[in-house]
């Protein structure tokens, strides 16, 4: 609805911030929240037993960052980029045939359940940051170009979206940080592969802080490197749950 | 009762005649004596317009001899700048005026302010009755539909104001941005004052004669810099305002560069309105800096203004729109008149669609 509604907006010229995108995207976190309750229920535990429960939860935690960011900094429009990426990580959720109970009932244990949790949150703090990345080069684009498209008018101001930019970052790294850390509690022994990737994330958010606060990069370099840490940050996710179903709670 | 407009204005008459015809303070009574039941005077730097609500007819030379400022002023030569609306297209020709439809400038949205002005005025006079209350509370209503359903208000349509709205979309909020202005022209006092106008404090102001930087300095609060230490300006400022007379650029991608490694967080906002230019092209390839010249802002200003035009169809429907409701509405309303109406003030009622 949202991405629909910003399309037909734009191409006819004009986009007027309204509450439609917040609106459009709070309605979804709902039925989202809504099937990860009955899931969880369902499975007595948190529903991130296979990729397909990951997946939603991950989309689950982009929409919840939106509902308390975009609301803080009136991003507005950050709702038309949000959309999209919510969309299609739920649509790949669907339609991949991922969703495959797991062989044997898993037993519960609350660390496993509360590093998994919390480090899929902080994904989608990660994700906003990259959705608020985008966002900065389009507008960041368009300056430099002098070529000022309808959008121009729509997008919050290169200063704005820098803060939002370092907040998400602080926001994820340190929920990231506690998953990490809870990882070590969990009670069972932890592939290798995925501790040193995951630390290997966490390296390269630190870094990317890191050279905010030194001055290292500049701004629009912090918004490419957010793009580029949410890829790898997804690529090990999806090693993680993939290829090491074993482990995954 | 017949629904009228006569009225003359930047499209017909030129600015004397406008300023013979722009009325007077007894300008109500006046023209109600001249027969209208209800008036409303319309007058602003580009138009005067009556509104008028009459039993019988009242021709235009009656009310421009009402509107002429003294009785000096000869109505002849002057009577073909009067144009004259008459019941449906006077409503929309109203609705047009305040949607910006009609104003030099396309989409300016001041007139919507001062048609209020004049309402209220002549609401307190008891000048307006049903009639033009009907009227106007449909015409705001009309203003605030087409400014929210099209895009006829967006962008800056003036060097000064599209140098503003480029600074907001860099900085966001300007109250804590340092400027400093090389050169003190009159184009550069303009955008100073534009953008002081947003809040703008910490100003700074350079110029070979220290003179007129001092003049410049304390015109717009701001304080001199001398010429000699300008440069040293940029590694703190966030705008730099260009408009010196110098032959070659006084700014090179070589100077600014090692001066940007300290503020790399910042961005730099460089408006350049010399001609020649004062800074040269390669600058805007510096991350974080964005320059404009005097070409780009005014591109920018015409491509607003040219958004601005192709709005106008859509504005156009909306009106037409309003203009056949409203006319079903009034022709309801003839056949039975509203018992009392004493009309709220401005912003007081907005007419549903059932009221009328």
């Amino acid at each position: 609805m949202a991405i629909a509604h910003t399309v037909l907006e734009l191409r006819g010229g004009m986009f007027r911030p309204m509450q439609f995108n917040f609106f459009a995207v709070g309605l979804g976190f709902i039925f989202q929240t809504a099937f990860l309750s009955i899931r969880g229920h369902a499975l007595g535990r948190c529903p991130i037993t296979n990729l397909f429960e990951v997946i939603i939860f991950v989309a689950w935690s982009v929409a919840l960052f939106y509902m308390v960011v975009g609301t803080a900094y009136r991003l507005s429009l950050m709702g038309a980029f949000t959309a999209p990426l919510v969309v299609l990580l739920q649509l790949f959720a669907l339609l991949a045939s991922i969703d495959r109970p797991h062989p044997t009932k898993l037993p519960a244990n609350p660390w496993l359940e509360f590093h998994a949790s919390i480090s899929l949150i902080a994904y989608g703090a990660f994700a906003l940051a990259c959705i608020a990345g985008v966002m900065y080069l389009v507008q960041e684009r368009q300056l430099k170009t002098h070529q000022l498209r309808s959008i121009f008018y729509h997008l919050p101001p290169l200063s704005d979206l820098f803060a939002a930019i370092t907040r998400l970052l602080w926001w994820g790294f340190a929920l990231y940080t506690l998953g990490l850390i809870s990882g070590f509690f969990v009670g069972e022994p932890l592939p290798w592969p995925q501790i040193v990737c995951a630390v290997g994330v966490w390296i390269l958010y630190g870094l990317i802080l890191q050279g905010r606060h030194l001055r290292w990069f500049a701004p629009k370099r912090v918004a490419a490197l957010c793009i580029i840490g949410f890829s790898a940050a997804l690529t090990l996710l999806w090693g993680i749950t993939f290829t090491a179903q074993t482990h995954t709670p | 009762m017949n629904l009228f407009c006569i009225g003359l204005s930047h499209h017909s008459a030129d600015v004397e005649t406008r300023e013979n015809f722009a009325g007077h303070a007894e300008i109500d009574r006046v023209l109600r004596a001249c027969g209208c039941n209800e008036a409303l005077l319309l007058s602003t730097c580009n138009r005067v317009e009556v509104y008028a609500a009459s039993e019988n007819f009242v021709p235009t030379d009656q009310i421009a001899r009402c509107l002429a400022r003294t009785q000096m002023v000869e109505l002849d030569g002057h009577l073909e700048t009067f144009y004259r609306y008459e019941a449906a297209d006077c409503v929309r020709h109203l609705f047009r005026v305040v949607s910006g439809l009609d104003s030099m400038v396309v989409g300016e949205t001041e007139i919507l302010g001062q048609a209020k002005k004049a309402y209220e005025t002549a609401r307190v006079a008891g000048a307006a009755g049903k009639y033009l209350h009907r009227l106007f509370q449909r015409a705001f209503r009309v203003a605030k539909h087409v400014r929210t359903h099209t895009e006829i208000t967006r962008g800056a349509v003036s060097v000064g104001s599209v140098a503003v709205d480029l600074a907001q979309r860099i900085f966001g909020n300007l109250r804590n941005c340092k400027v400093l202005v090389l050169g003190a022209g009159e184009t550069s006092e303009r955008t100073v004052r534009a953008l002081v106008s947003r809040g703008l404090a910490d100003l700074r102001v350079s110029n070979r004669s220290p003179e007129r930087a001092e003049a410049l300095a304390l015109a717009v609060n701001g304080r001199a810099i001398s010429f000699e230490q300008w440069p040293e300006q940029c590694a703190e400022i966030d705008i730099l305002i260009t408009s010196t007379s110098s032959e070659v650029p006084l700014l090179s991608q070589e100077k600014l560069a090692p001066m940007l490694r300290s503020r790399i967080d910042r961005p730099l906002f460089i408006i350049d309105i010399a001609v020649p230019r004062d800074v040269a092209a390669d600058v805007n390839e510096l991350d974080g800096v964005y320059l404009y010249d005097i070409d780009s802002l005014r591109s920018i200003a015409e491509q607003s203004l040219a958004t601005r035009r192709a709005q106008v169809a859509a504005a156009e429907e909306i009106i037409s729109q309003h203009v056949t409701e409203f006319n079903e509405s009034i022709g309801r309303g003839l056949n039975c008149p509203a018992q009392n109406p004493e009309p709220p003030a401005v912003g007081e009622s907005s007419l549903r669609p059932s009221e009328l």
